[in-house]
């Protein structure tokens, strides 16, 4: 009994005892959610499996990056979804940052005027939902652009209506692929030839023409390679008829819309990590910097903003997720997204509720992990950096 | 004493319902139905003529009418009804999960849905066409004038899948945008979004009247497509598909019977025709047969009116809808609308 | 300080240098240039009284319309002969709050967990009904009431649940701390509207046939669990931001776990996270309006739902302009609060 007792109190013995007991409650949790389901589903008549992929979607969808037609299958749909997902999440989080960035060094501006305009775009964002963004960007764009008669014409090639910005398409992609190579070519040249330089400083200390090199094979070339490309390359051109502009690409005003919302609430947010992760530098660093000769501008590029990546980098990594997160609201404005696409338009299809629900979490999931991952090791870079 | 009285009731209650099964097919949801005092029937989220809830939280239309008139043969009282508002997506994961007992939501019936959804259509209380609405500035007579316009559409519905069809099939070129709600989707078009919205001939009337400027937008004529919308239940429970599938056609034989709200008091007393009896009760004891009431069908039509009665009053002329009849009258007047008879 | 000189500091302010003085006359106009139509909209141009959309002056807000459905607004579908019992919900939970946060310093934590045992219960009996009180469906709720309620009783779910997991993360455990860190991650990791959808379906499904569960109780569980994540994300920043010497010295006053987490180490790492599970609260608060996907109209499905009125067609502005400021105000407020709590402690 003793022996018995002695060995329960064994810390060892009851950490095992607590993770064990903790195990067999989630498989039997879990079995007993599959046994439900599975039972009610029988129950209900509703078919299970991932056969319904294969089947024949039927479903058109306007804004398509993948070359889906309504005739592929459903699993063809459910890639049209991610991609634009992906492609909404990853330009408004450039945008975003760029937005945010500004508004938070405004924020912390010495001109009065300036930094109570940023503190209150700051606090009017972040305390609104998100979803009133959404409502507000759609129909305030849709009212804000012409009708297709009285579209806004760009260079005669684009045109801006309330059905989108049509843009022209080039007939085939085989000069862009070549073009792509060169400026491939050019910035693989570039970054072994700063190698090459700054090795080569450290050695000797002579300086080498990196400025010249850059603009040379950074902008001159790929920007040659560019214009021969467009030139070279039969252009389908948009033109007016009957409803709307046919021919070309049209940028659908859902996109424009989340992409507006997702880029104006989420730059309130980053602008408040920003401000956050500057005010973290201490004063000394700055003075230091301008001690030295640094203008302004300078000190803010040179000294501050290096180490407050540092701060800022893991909420800034939390707001990126919110972004492909927050992306899901385009469900509400009709943008062809993952959710809108496949949780909506194929699920009533198919009526296979816990598989399509599967898959469109795991969507979330994956770009998710992929994004920590990215961002803990640059983060575990500039942390070596700046040591 | 509390406790032996409780005892002989639940033996009594045991008795009674051994009774009965030994008649009838059991039908649970008929049981939970009546042990909840209410029906709960699932309808659309708000189409005015079919299914739409004024801001008291009163329901009309259509489809409300046929779970009035459900209620009224289940429990004498059309009030009995609980509504759960279903949007596009939610209908049939709401009817699956036994959240609403019957599902009478303008949803068409198809193969697919009937197949692989669990799902069993229980007759037709409204034939509806696909068609669109437009601005009358721009000038389109047919649906194939809508090359190269662009549609709005509630995502996953007959309609998105339709649409996309018909055009594919002639060649046309037509952007479609789905959205998650019908509103949603007629709320863009009104903004200008779109060029057309479509969906039933009898839906966009209704919808029509939530528009800007009614007067400005034009419903074309003629339909793409035909979708027989009628009560839906889940698969199992016959007793229960029976009952849900003969209220409608009761409905249907009452017009055709000239059966109506007013007469029928008269009709059940001095009516010498003998599926008149039946159906009201008189004679035939068909209510029985399926567990309810041999008054069922006299309750329904007393506080609901039969089938013409609904239309005039939900979607007919006598609503702001205005519709014809059109396909929709019964058959030995030309349309569509059909029953078996009550032998 | 004088006017005088407080005069010449906003001169100073705004018009220091020349191009201080260029920048402020720029800015000044483009405020203007958003502000006077709008000003003019919402206020001089609006309507304010009537009974009818006729009544409503082109070009201006017509408030009117707020007004006449004022009530839907705040309450929903809920009948209005009962609509005091929400109130009275309201006014106890607001009691029930400042009890909690004002009680003398010794009783606080006993008048704060005694409110958390009764006042949820409590508010669930005079909402739904029972008892005495008629009964009224949750498909009866609606509008601010029914935002407030989700966001209050999801946080209900998710404050324990989170710290849980906030203390499972931290664990020396390794299966608890693996089960942990996937729950967490699990739930950050997905957009809530794909969550409540997934409550909404998935919970009748995987339950024992014939359960039902509301399902106004389905997204706020579906809600609570999301939010349980990144409470636990807020918890364990306040558990690392305690020096370990704390935990270190309960342990050597003989204390086991529980009781060394229980009454040492979680009071103050509560404290300390408290600003963030405020901010988390926000959040949910902003999120609770996503439940719209599956048709339960909150604040903003409430105002949306009322714009399908053919009596008050073209009202757009007007309905979300009021249910924005609404949200507006309750989350600025709370997000104040929260800072001056995060300053308190700073100081």
């Amino acid at each position: 009994m003793t022996s018995f007792l002695s060995f329960i109190n064994d810390k060892r013995v009851r950490d095992w005892i607590y993770q064990i007991a903790a195990v067999v409650f989630l498989v039997g949790l879990t079995v007993f959610f599959v046994r439900n389901a599975s039972e009610n589903m029988v129950k209900a008549g509703i078919a299970s499996g991932f056969g319904f992929l294969w089947r024949t979607s039927g479903i058109e969808v306007p804004f398509v990056l993948t070359g889906y037609t309504q005739s592929d299958n459903i699993l063809a749909l459910f890639w049209v979804g991610v991609a634009n997902t992906m492609l909404v999440t990853v330009i408004a989080i450039v945008l975003a940052t760029l937005l945010g960035f500004a508004i938070g060094i405004a924020r912390l501006s010495s001109h009065w005027l300036i930094s109570a305009i940023a503190g209150a775009y700051v606090e009017f964002v972040r305390n609104i939902p998100l979803l009133f963004f959404v409502l507000f960007w759609y129909f305030g764009v849709i009212a804000a652009l012409p009708a297709p008669r009285q579209s806004i014409s760009v260079f005669g090639v684009a045109f801006l209506n309330n059905r989108g910005l049509t843009i022209p398409l080039p007939d085939g992609m085989e000069n862009f692929r070549i073009a792509g190579l060169v400026i491939l070519a050019c910035v693989l040249g570039y970054s072994a030839f700063s190698i090459w330089a700054r090795r080569r400083q450290a050695r000797t200390g002579q300086h080498a023409p990196t400025l010249w090199a850059g603009l040379v094979l950074l902008l001159a070339v790929p920007l040659l390679a560019l214009t021969w490309a467009v030139l070279a390359t039969r252009w389908d051109i948009p033109a007016l008829r009957g409803f709307n502009y046919r021919g070309g690409f049209a940028v659908i005003p859902e996109f424009v819309a989340l992409l507006a919302a997702l880029v104006t609430y989420t730059a309130g947010f980053i602008a408040e990590i920003v401000r956050g992760g500057i005010q973290s530098v201490s004063h000394g660093q700055t003075e230091a910097g301008s001690a030295l000769g640094l203008r302004p501008g300078q000190v803010l590029r040179l000294v501050t903003i290096p180490q407050a990546l540092r701060v800022m980098t893991p909420p800034l990594t939390n707001q990126y997720l919110n972004v492909l997160k927050n992306s899901s609201f385009g469900a509400a404005i009709a943008y062809p997204d993952v959710v809108s696409l496949f949780m909506g338009s194929a699920l009533n299809n198919t009526g296979q509720a816990i598989e399509i629900i599967a898959m469109t979490l795991a969507v979330y999931l994956v770009i998710g992990l992929a994004v920590s991952a990215l961002m803990n090791w640059y983060n575990a870079r500039i942390a070596l950096v700046t040591r | 004493m509390t406790i032996r009285i409780i005892g002989t009731a639940a033996i009594l209650a045991a008795g009674i319902s051994f009774a009965q099964a030994q008649q009838l097919a059991p039908s649970p949801t008929l049981d939970a139905v009546k042990a909840r005092g209410n029906l709960e029937c699932g309808v659309h989220l708000g189409l005015p003529g079919f299914s739409f809830a004024n801001d008291k939280g009163e329901w009309s239309g259509i489809d409300v009418d046929y779970c009035r008139a459900l209620a009224a043969a289940i429990f004498g009282d059309a009030k009995k009804v609980k509504y759960t508002p279903t949007s596009v997506q939610q209908r049939w994961p709401i009817l699956q999960s036994g959240q609403v007992d019957v599902l009478s939501r303008n949803s068409t019936i198809t193969f697919s849905r009937n197949a692989t959804l669990g799902l069993n259509f229980q007759g037709i209380n409204f034939y509806e066409g696909q068609t669109f609405i437009v601005r009358k500035s721009a000038n389109v007579k047919d649906a194939a004038g809508l090359d190269g316009a662009s549609v709005c559409v509630a995502a996953g519905s007959t309609e998105e899948k339709n649409a996309a069809d018909w055009f594919r099939e002639r060649n046309l070129k037509v952007t479609i945008t789905n959205f998650q709600k019908n509103d949603d989707a007629i709320a863009a078009y009104d903004a200008g979004r779109c060029d057309a919205y479509t969906a039933g001939v009898g839906a966009l009337a209704g919808q029509r009247i939530k528009l800007k400027a009614p007067d400005e937008h034009a419903i074309l004529t003629k339909p793409i497509s035909n979708d027989p919308q009628g009560p839906v239940t889940r698969w199992g429970d016959e007793r229960w598909q029976l009952i849900v599938r003969w209220v409608l056609n009761g409905t249907i034989a009452a017009e055709a019977l000239g059966v109506t709200s007013q007469n029928v008091d008269e009709m059940k007393a001095n009516s010498k025709n003998s599926e008149v009896r039946r159906l009201l009760g008189a004679e035939g004891g068909f209510g029985e047969m399926m567990g309810l009431p041999n008054d069922w069908m006299y309750n329904a039509i007393k506080q609901v009116g039969n089938y013409g009665e609904s239309y005039e009053r939900t979607v007919g002329m006598g609503s702001p809808l205005k519709l014809e009849r059109g396909q929709n009258q019964l058959w030995i007047k030309g349309g569509l609308l059909f029953t078996p008879p009550f032998q | 300080m004088n006017r005088a000189s407080s005069l010449s500091i906003w001169r100073e302010r705004l018009f220091g240098t020349p191009f201080t003085g260029f920048l402020t006359l720029v800015l000044l106009f483009a405020i203007a240039w958003v502000a006077v139509p709008l000003i003019r909209w919402a206020l001089i141009d609006a309507t304010w009284v009537g009974s009818t959309r006729a009544d409503c002056a082109p070009g201006g807000a017509c408030w009117v319309f707020v007004r006449a459905r004022f009530g839907q607004f705040m309450y929903g579908l809920y009948p209005v002969d009962q609509r005091w019992r929400v109130d009275l919900a309201g006014i106890l939970f607001v009691l029930g709050g400042l009890a909690a946060v004002f009680a003398p310093h010794r009783v606080r934590l006993k008048v704060a967990v005694a409110m958390l045992v009764l006042l949820p219960p409590l508010g669930i009996w005079l909402l739904s009904g029972g008892f005495g009180l008629r009964y009224i469906e949750t498909r009866e709720w609606g509008g601010l009431m029914l935002t407030l309620f989700i966001s209050i009783y999801a946080s209900l779910i998710a404050i324990p649940l989170g710290i849980l997991f906030a203390l499972g993360r931290q664990s020396e455990l390794r299966v608890i701390r693996l089960i942990s860190i996937v729950f967490i991650e699990f739930w950050r990791g997905v957009p809530i509207i794909a969550v409540i959808f997934l409550a909404s379906l998935l919970l009748p499904l995987i339950l024992p046939g014939g359960i039902g569960i509301d399902r106004l109780a389905r997204a706020v569980i579906g809600l609570g669990f999301v939010i349980a994540a990144y409470m636990a994300e807020a918890v364990r920043g306040g558990l690392q931001a305690l020096p370990k010497g704390q935990g270190e010295a309960a342990t050597a006053l003989g204390l086991n776990y529980w009781k060394a987490t229980g009454l040492v180490i979680l009071p103050q790492a509560l404290r300390i996270s408290l600003p963030a599970m405020t901010n988390e609260f926000i959040a949910l608060i902003k999120n609770t309006t996503l439940v719209l996907v599956v048709s339960i109209l909150d604040l903003l499905g409430i105002a949306q739902a009322s714009l399908a009125d053919p009596n008050w067609v073209g009202m757009n502005m007007e309905a979300y302009a009021f249910s924005g400021a609404i949200y507006w105000l309750i989350c600025f407020a709370l997000s104040r609060w929260s800072r001056s709590l995060e300053r308190q402690r700073r100081a």
